[in-house]
C-alpha cells in the first residue's frame, strides 16, 4: 500500500507491505534516512527519536499509517544547505559521541528542548535528556555540547 | 472551633534524633507515602508547594522541613500530634482534610514520634508555600470544623482478636497511616468519605482508584501473596503495574518494612472474599476479531504488541497480556486512556514496568480507537462511553515524563 | 574509514602491485566482490611492513589495521601516528580495519591495546617505510642520507637542489620490507600531529547521519532473518506452526535446524513481527541456579585449577603470626555489555565462500569459528569489520554473525540477522559472578604483613566464545570458556612482605562468560582497593597515605600520580569514617589506586558521595582521575575514554545487576536492566599526565577498574558501612547501614 508522508519538509510516497510498519523502519529503508536508529524498538532508549510536529517521540513504536499528514523531522532535516545545524555543530565541536550510535536521538530531544528553552540550566537539561540512554558514558560531553549550543 | 496555638520550639531541636527512631519513621513515612504530597514540584524532599487539586478548589501542600520560617521547624512534637490526631496545625488553625487526618488520627503516639524524628531530622529548605486557592466559603477556614464533626471518627480501632497479628497490624496501617480509602472509597459531595461504602472505588488525580472490595472486576482474583509483590514492588504478572499515582504508592512501600506490607496485602486481599485461589479463565490472546478497521488494528500490531505480547506471559518493559489488565476491565475508560497517554514512567530510574507515552505519538482520534480495540477484544464488558472524555480531561491534567 | 568499497574505485596493480583501497564514504550501491586471487598479492604477515602500509602513486597512504574503532577513537590516532612518522598530511591518511583478506591479525581488539600493541607494530612498519624510502632519495638525489627532511610526504635535501616524492619512490608499489625494530622512529620532541587533540572524522557523519553503521549496511537481494531463541536455555524445540506467521506480508519461510529456529523475511519489520507472533513448543529446561542463593552456589562450584598470581615471602606463617586478623568477603554481579545498537551482521555465500560483515573486535578469530561452524576451509571465509555500536568486549557481534551465516547457508541468499534488544540482553555471554574472600595480618605497630586473596573465577582464558548458533544447531564448536585473562589485578603492586593471591577456578559458570570492559581487573581490584581501606581503618590511618606508605619508592610515575590526586581532589588527610557525620544526608570520599595489571597504566580515583542513611540511598557527586598512560596519542580521545569508563562502571556500580530465574534471564530490557541517566550524573575531574618520552600505554579501561572500590570507600567514610557486593543497591546499602 502506499503512505504519503512530510519528511523534513519534503512531501514523501512510501510503499509499505505492513501497515503496522513504525515509521522507523520506513524512514530508514524507504526513504535510506539513517539519522533514527534501532535500539530497542520499545520506545525505552531514545535512539529511534525524530519530531513530530516539532516534539520528539519514539519512531520505533509509531505505525506509520499513524502519521497523517503531521511533519516529520529526522537528524538529517536539522541541516541547513547541506550544512550541520547549530546543535549538531556543536556536538561536533565538543566531540561529543564516542561510538555515536545514541546521538541522533540526543540531538533530537535536545533540540525539541532548545526550542522551547533557548537557555537551559544544567537541572533542566538532565530532567529532559533522562529518558535518553547512552552506555558508551558520553552524557558529560552532550551536556557540555548543549550548553554550547545554547550559549551561541 | 478555636483551638489554642502550641508556643514554638527553636529549630533543630531534633536535628539530630535517635537514629533508630529516625529510621523507623522513615519507614512509616513511606507508607503514609507523604513525601508524594509534601516533596515540592521540583522534588526537594518534604519541601511542600505542590498543587492538590480538590472539588472546591486547590489547596498547596505545607512544607514539613525543619526550617523555621517556612516548615515546620518551629513545632513541638505535641504540636506535629496535634496536626495528625485532630487536623489542626500549630497556631490552632483548621487543616483542610486534603490531609488525611481523618486516617492519621488512628496513628499511635509512638509511630508519630518516629514520623515527627524522621520529618525533623531532614535538611531545611527554605520554601514558603502559597496561599490556598479556594473559593468562599471553603477559604474559611472554621468550616473545617463542621466537617470535622461528621468525618472525623477518633474511636480507635480496637484489635480483632479473631484475626491474625498480621491482618489486625495491616488493619491499623490500611485504616490509619495508609490511608487507602483517601482514594479507594467513593466521597459524598461534602468530600468525607461515604460511609458503607469503605473501598468501594474512588478518584486520584484524574485516574479511577478501583475498588478494593468485592465489587472488583479482575481477570485474577488478588492472592495476598500477589498484593504483597505488587505493593512493594508496582508489578506483579498477573495484574499488570502500578500506574498514575499508585506507582508511587508502590515505590514507597517498597521502602517501607517489607513485613509492614505483608500485613497491608492481608489486610487489604481479606476486603474481598473468595481472594485466595481462585482464579478466572482467561485467554491470553483475547478474542479473534473480524471487521475491525485496519487502521486501529495496525496501531496495535505496530505500538502496542511489541510489548503487550500474547504469545508470552510477559513481555518486554514487564508488558502482559492486556486480557490480565484491571484497566481495561473497568466500566470506565480513565485508567485505560490515562496510561496509554500518560505511559508508565515513574520507575525508570530504578528497574520496572515501563510503558512509552503514547499521547505525542498517536492522535485523541486514534488513542480512542485503539481503547475501544482492545476493549472488545480482551474483555466481555461493553463498549466504553466516556472515551473522548476521558481524552480532553486527561489532556488537561497534564502529562508526567 | 572502511568497507564501502565500489569495485570500480578499486585501483589493484598487477604484478607487484600493491593493493591500495581508496575509501567512499557513501554507502554501497554494490557488494564487494569476494576478492580471491587479488587479495593473494597483499600479504598479512605481522613481520611485513606492506602488511601495514601502502602508498599509492598520488602519495595517499592506506593503513591496515588488525585493530578496530569500537568508537573509541583509536582509528585517528593510529593515523596519527603513521602520519607523523612519515610526516604525510593527515588528511592523506585513510585506513582499512578488521578485513581478514586485507588486514592482519593483530589480536583481536580488546585489552587496552590497541595503540600500545597494534599502534607500536604499525609506528615501526611506518618508520621501516620512512627509513627505506629516505634511503632511496639519498640513492636518487645524491645526497646524504641525514641531509634530507621531509614534509608532506615530499623529500628533499637541506642542503638545496632535489627533491622526490613518496609517490615517485613507491606509489603504487611494495615495499617488501620486514619491519625493522632497528628503524629509528621520530624522537618525541619534534611531534607536531601526535600529542594533539586532532578531531576524529567520523564524528561529523555521525552528527549528520551520513555514517554507516553495521545496522545500516545493505547487499542487494538481502534477506532478513530474526532467530526464535529458546524460552530457557537448554531447552529443545518440540513443534513449530507455521500458519502462525505466514500471513504476516514480507514472509518468506522458516528455518530450522535443530533448536535453532528462525524466520527469513523480506523486510525487518516483518522479521521482528514473525519472531513475536511464531507459535513454537520447547520442552521445559531448569538449569540455572537460584540468584538467592548465587553466591553459595559459586562457592560450591568444583575447583579445576588453581592459579597463583603472587606468592611472596610465606603468607601462610605470616597469616599465623600475632597480630590482629582481618577479613572480608567480596562479591561482584553478573553483567551484561548492554550495547545501546543491538548486535547485527551480514552474510553472503558466493561459490560456496563466505563473506560475513559485522561489527565484531576479532574477525580473525571469527573467521575461524564460522569455518569451524560450517566445516569449510579457513581460506574460504572472509570476515570484515563495520562499525556497530559500542561492545565494550564480547557481546553478542559474533552471535549474530553466526546466525547470519547459518541462514545464509541454509537459505541460499545473503542474509541480514538484526538481533532484538530481548537477543542482546538475553544471550550475549556475560561478565561472570565473581566472588573473592581477602585476608590480612597487621601486627602491633600497624604494619600490614601478610595478604591475601582467593579469587573464584571461572576457568579459561581469552580465547573465542562459541557461537550460539553452533550450540543450538549442533555444529561444531570449541566447547570452551573464555572468560578473558581475568586473573589479572588479583595480584597486588603494593610491598606488603607476604604476599599470596590464587585465582581459584570453577568449573562451570552460569552463562556463557566473556569479557567486558576490565574484566577481571574490575572484580578483583574491586576487593584489593575496598580490602586495604577496610586495613586503614582498622588502623586508623588515612587510606591515602596508606597506599603511598606500600608504593615501591622507586616508582616515581606512580607516587607522582598519587601526590597530583591529593592535590586535585583536595584531600584531607585523616582516617576514614569521618566522625563529623550528622543528619539525614552524609557525605563521604573515597579514594582507589591501581597500576593496571602491575604493568602498566597509572589511575588514581577519589569519588564523592551523599548517603541517605534511612533510605540507603547513594549519589555519587562528583569523581576526580589522575591518570598516567605515558605517551599520549590523542589527549581527546583519552579524555572521552576516561569519561565513558568513570560513567559507565559508576552505572554498572550502582545498579546493574543481570536477573535470572531458574531457565533463563529475566532482565531482557532496559526496563529490567537499568542504567545510569542523565538525571544520576556525577561532575568529572580529569587530569592527564603526558609523557611523549614513554611508551604509550592502554587507556581503554584501566580507569574502570578504580570505581567500584573508591565508591564503596566514600560510603564507608561517610557512614561507617561497609558494601562489599555490586552492585550498591538502596536495599544492600540500608542493610549495612543497619548492621554498623
Amino acid at each position: 500500500m502506499k503512505v504519503s508522508l512530510h519528511v523534513n519538509g519534503k512531501a514523501e510516497e512510501v510503499e509499505i507491505a505492513d501497515p503496522s510498519t513504525p515509521l522507523l523502519y520506513v524512514l530508514r529503508d524507504n526513504l535510506q534516512l539513517h539519522g533514527p536508529r534501532f535500539g530497542c524498538g520499545l520506545g525505552q532508549c531514545g535512539a529511534c527519536m525524530v519530531h513530530i510536529d516539532g516534539r520528539a517521540t519514539f519512531s520505533c513504536v509509531m505505525p506509520v499509517t499513524a502519521v497523517g499528514d503531521r511533519k516529520v523531522t529526522t537528524l538529517e532535516g536539522l541541516m541547513t544547505d547541506g550544512k550541520p545545524g547549530k546543535l549538531q555543530q556543536a556536538f561536533i565541536d565538543e566531540e561529543a559521541a564516542q561510538c555515536g550510535y545514541c546521538i541522533s536521538g540526543m540531538v533530537m530531544q535536545a533540540q525539541a528542548l532548545l526550542n522551547k528553552t533557548p537557555n537551559p540550566t544544567d537541572e533542566q537539561i538532565r530532567r529532559h535528556m533522562e529518558p535518553n540512554l547512552c552506555r558508551c558514558g558520553t552524557h558529560v560531553a552532550i551536556m557540555r555540547a548543549i550548553k554550547r549550543a545554547a550559549v551561541a | 472551633m478555636w483551638r489554642p496555638a502550641i508556643a514554638p520550639v527553636a529549630a533543630n531541636a531534633a536535628a539530630n534524633g535517635d537514629r533508630k527512631a529516625i529510621d523507623q519513621g522513615a519507614e512509616l513515612a513511606s507508607i503514609g507515602n507523604c513525601a508524594d504530597c509534601h516533596n515540592s514540584p521540583n522534588g526537594a524532599a518534604f519541601a511542600g508547594g505542590r498543587p492538590i487539586p480538590t472539588p472546591f478548589g486547590t489547596i498547596y501542600a505545607s512544607n514539613l522541613t525543619p526550617d523555621a520560617d517556612t516548615g515546620i521547624g518551629a513545632w513541638s512534637e505535641e504540636a506535629f500530634k496535634r496536626a495528625m490526631r485532630d487536623g489542626v496545625d500549630r497556631e490552632g488553625r483548621q487543616l483542610y482534610p486534603a490531609f488525611p487526618y481523618d486516617h492519621f488520627t488512628h496513628a499511635t503516639d509512638a509511630d508519630i514520634r518516629a514520623i515527627y524524628a524522621f520529618l525533623m531530622s531532614k535538611p531545611a529548605v527554605r520554601n514558603a508555600v502559597p496561599a490556598n486557592d479556594l473559593a468562599f466559603p471553603f477559604s474559611f477556614r472554621p468550616i473545617v470544623a463542621g466537617w470535622k464533626l461528621l468525618f472525623l471518627k477518633r474511636d480507635g480501632l480496637e484489635p480483632d482478636s479473631t484475626k491474625s497479628a498480621e491482618w489486625n497490624r495491616g488493619r491499623y496501617l490500611v485504616e490509619g497511616l495508609g490511608h487507602c480509602g483517601s482514594c479507594h472509597t467513593p466521597r459524598n459531595a461534602l468530600g468525607g468519605e461515604k460511609s458503607g461504602s469503605a473501598y468501594a472505588g474512588g478518584a486520584a488525580e484524574g485516574w479511577n482508584a478501583p475498588p478494593l472490595n468485592a465489587s472488583l472486576v479482575t481477570a485474577h482474583k488478588w492472592t495476598v501473596d500477589q498484593l504483597a509483590e505488587y505493593l512493594s514492588t508496582g508489578w506483579h504478572r498477573l495484574h499488570g503495574a502500578a500506574a498514575g499515582p499508585m506507582a508511587d504508592v508502590a515505590k514507597n512501600l517498597g521502602r517501607a518494612s517489607q513485613d509492614d506490607v505483608r500485613a497491608i496485602a492481608t489486610y487489604i486481599a481479606s476486603l474481598s472474599p473468595g481472594a485466595d485461589g481462585a482464579k478466572a479463565e482467561v485467554a491470553a490472546g483475547g478474542k479473534v476479531l473480524k471487521d475491525q478497521p485496519a487502521e486501529v488494528v495496525a496501531i496495535y500490531n505496530g505500538a502496542c504488541a511489541k510489548c503487550h505480547n500474547d504469545r508470552n506471559n510477559v513481555g518486554p518493559s514487564q508488558a502482559i497480556s492486556l486480557a490480565y489488565s484491571t484497566a481495561v476491565q473497568q466500566p470506565e475508560s480513565a485508567n485505560a486512556v490515562r496510561v496509554v497517554m500518560h505511559g508508565i514512567q515513574s520507575y525508570r530510574t530504578g528497574g520496572g514496568p515501563y510503558m512509552p507515552a503514547f499521547e505525542g505519538i498517536l492522535t485523541d482520534k486514534q488513542i480512542a480507537s485503539v481503547v475501544q480495540y482492545v476493549r472488545t477484544r480482551y474483555t466481555d464488558g461493553p463498549q466504553w462511553t466516556d472515551v473522548n472524555s476521558q481524552i480532553a480531561k486527561a489532556r488537561q491534567e497534564g502529562a508526567q515524563p | 574509514m572502511n568497507v564501502h568499497l565500489k569495485p570500480s574505485r578499486r585501483d589493484i596493480l598487477k604484478g607487484t602491485g600493491a593493493l591500495v583501497v581508496a575509501f567512499s564514504l557513501t554507502p554501497p550501491s554494490e557488494a564487494l566482490a569476494f576478492v580471491g586471487d587479488a587479495a593473494i598479492g597483499k600479504p598479512v604477515a605481522l613481520d611485513q611492513v606492506d602488511t601495514f602500509l601502502a602508498v599509492d602513486d598520488k602519495g595517499l597512504v592506506t593503513v591496515y589495521s588488525g585493530k578496530v574503532d569500537l568508537g573509541t577513537g583509536i582509528r585517528i590516532g593510529i593515523q596519527q601516528i603513521v602520519a607523523e612518522e612519515l610526516d604525510v598530511p593527515l588528511a592523506n591518511v585513510s585506513t582499512i580495519e578488521g578485513d581478514t583478506t586485507l588486514t592482519p591479525d593483530q589480536g583481536p581488539t580488546f585489552g587496552s591495546l590497541s595503540i600500545q600493541s597494534g599502534g607500536m607494530q604499525i609506528r615501526q612498519a611506518a618508520a621501516t617505510a620512512r627509513s627505506a624510502l629516505l634511503d632511496q632519495a639519498a640513492q636518487r638525489l645524491g645526497v646524504a642520507k641525514d641531509d634530507l627532511t621531509v614534509a608532506d610526504g615530499i623529500i628533499t635535501a637541506k642542503s638545496g637542489g632535489g627533491r622526490v616524492t613518496y609517490a615517485e619512490l613507491i606509489g603504487g608499489k611494495n615495499f617488501s620490507l620486514k619491519l625493522d625494530p632497528a628503524a629509528p622512529a621520530k624522537n618525541p620532541a619534534d611531534y607536531k600531529i601526535v600529542g594533539k587533540p586532532v578531531p576524529r572524522r567520523d564524528i561529523p557523519e555521525k552528527l549528520t547521519g551520513k555514517f554507516t553503521y553495521m545496522q545500516d549496511f545493505r547487499l542487494p537481494g538481502m534477506l532478513h532473518g530474526s532467530v526464535v531463541r529458546p524460552p530457557t536455555l537448554g531447552a529443545t524445540l518440540q513443534s513449530v506452526d507455521e500458519n502462525s506467521v505466514k500471513d504476516i506480508p514480507g514472509f518468506v519461510k522458516i528455518v530450522r535446524e535443530g533448536n535453532f529456529l528462525a524466520v527469513v523475511t523480506e523486510t525487518e519489520w516483518a522479521a521482528v513481527r514473525a519472531a513475536r507472533e511464531i507459535k513454537a513448543s520447547w520442552s521445559n529446561s531448569d538449569t540455572l541456579p537460584d540468584q538467592a542463593k548465587l553466591w553459595d552456589h559459586v562457592r560450591a562450584t568444583k575447583i579445576v585449577g588453581n592459579d597463583v598470581t603472587s606468592n611472596i615471602g610465606d603468607s601462610a606463617a605470616a597469616m599465623a603470626a600475632d597480630g590482629k586478623k582481618l577479613k572480608a568477603t567480596y562479591d561482584f554481579a553478573i553483567h551484561t555489555h548492554g550495547s545501546i545498537g543491538p548486535s547485527c551482521a551480514v552474510a553472503e555465500f558466493k561459490d560456496g565462500k563466505l563473506t560475513c560483515w559485522s561489527a565484531s573486535q576479532a574477525t580473525h578469530n571469527l573467521r575461524k569459528q564460522l569455518a569451524q561452524m560450517m566445516s569449510m576451509p579457513l581460506d574460504d571465509v572472509r570476515c570484515i569489520y563495520v562499525d556497530g555500536a559500542g561492545c565494550y568486549g564480547r557481546n553478542g557481534h559474533e552471535d549474530a554473525a553466526g546466525d547470519a551465516t547459518l541462514l545464509a547457508k541454509l537459505v541460499g541468499k545473503p542474509v541480514r540477522v538484526q538481533w532484538s534488544r530481548a537477543d542482546e540482553h538475553g544471550w550475549d555471554p556475560k561478565g561472570p559472578p565473581t566472588l573473592i574472600d581477602m585476608r590480612a595480618n597487621i601486627d602491633a605497630s600497624g604494619n600490614i604483613t601478610a595478604w591475601e586473596g582467593d579469587f573464584f573465577i571461572p576457568q579459561g582464558a581469552a580465547g573465542m566464545v562459541d557461537l550460539v548458533a553452533a550450540t543450538l544447531s549442533n555444529r561444531p564448536a570449541d566447547n570452551k570458556l573464555s572468560p578473558g585473562g581475568i586473573v589479572n589485578d588479583s595480584a597486588i603492586g603494593y610491598k606488603i612482605p607476604n604476599i599470596k593471591t590464587v585465582c581459584r577456578r570453577l568449573e562451570t559458570t552460569p552463562f556463557r562468560p566473556s569479557w567486558i570492559r576490565a574484566p577481571g581487573r574490575m572484580q578483583n581490584t574491586f576487593a584489593n582497593e575496598s580490602f586495604l581501606d577496610e586495613i586503614a581503618a582498622a588502623i586508623n590511618v588515612d587510606p591515602l597515605e596508606l597506599r603511598v606508605k606500600y608504593t615501591d619508592p622507586a616508582d616515581k610515575r606512580g607516587l607522582e600520580v598519587l601526590d597530583r590526586l591529593a592535590k586535585v581532589a583536595k584531600w584531607e588527610k585523616r582516617p576514614s569514617p569521618r566522625k563529623d557525620a550528622t543528619g539525614n544526608v552524609v557525605q563521604g570520599r573515597g579514594v582507589s589506586y591501581v597500576k593496571y595489571e602491575l604493568v602498566r597504566t597509572y589511575v588514581g580515583l577519589v569519588a564523592d558521595v551523599e548517603v541517605d542513611r534511612t533510605s540507603g540511598d547513594v549519589r555519587v557527586k562528583k569523581i576526580y582521575v589522575v591518570h598516567d598512560c605515558g605517551q599520549i596519542i590523542n589527549p581527546n580521545g583519552v579524555r572521552a575514554q576516561i569519561e565513558g569508563n568513570v560513567i559507565q562502571t559508576v552505572s554498572r556500580t550502582m545498579k546493574e545487576e543481570i536477573m535470572f530465574d531458574r531457565g533463563m534471564i529475566t532482565s531482557l530490557d532496559w526496563a529490567s536492566y537499568p542504567i545510569l541517566r542523565f538525571s544520576e550524573l556525577p561532575e568529572l575531574v580529569i587530569e592527564l599526565i603526558d609523557r611523549p618520552t614513554e611508551k604509550p600505554w592502554g587507556a581503554g579501561e584501566p580507569t574502570s577498574a578504580l570505581v567500584s572500590s573508591a565508591i564503596a570507600n566514600a560510603i564507608f567514610d561517610a557512614t561507617g558501612a561497609r558494601v562489599r557486593s555490586v552492585p550498591f543497591k538502596p536495599e544492600k546499602v540500608k542493610a549495612a547501614l543497619r548492621s554498623t
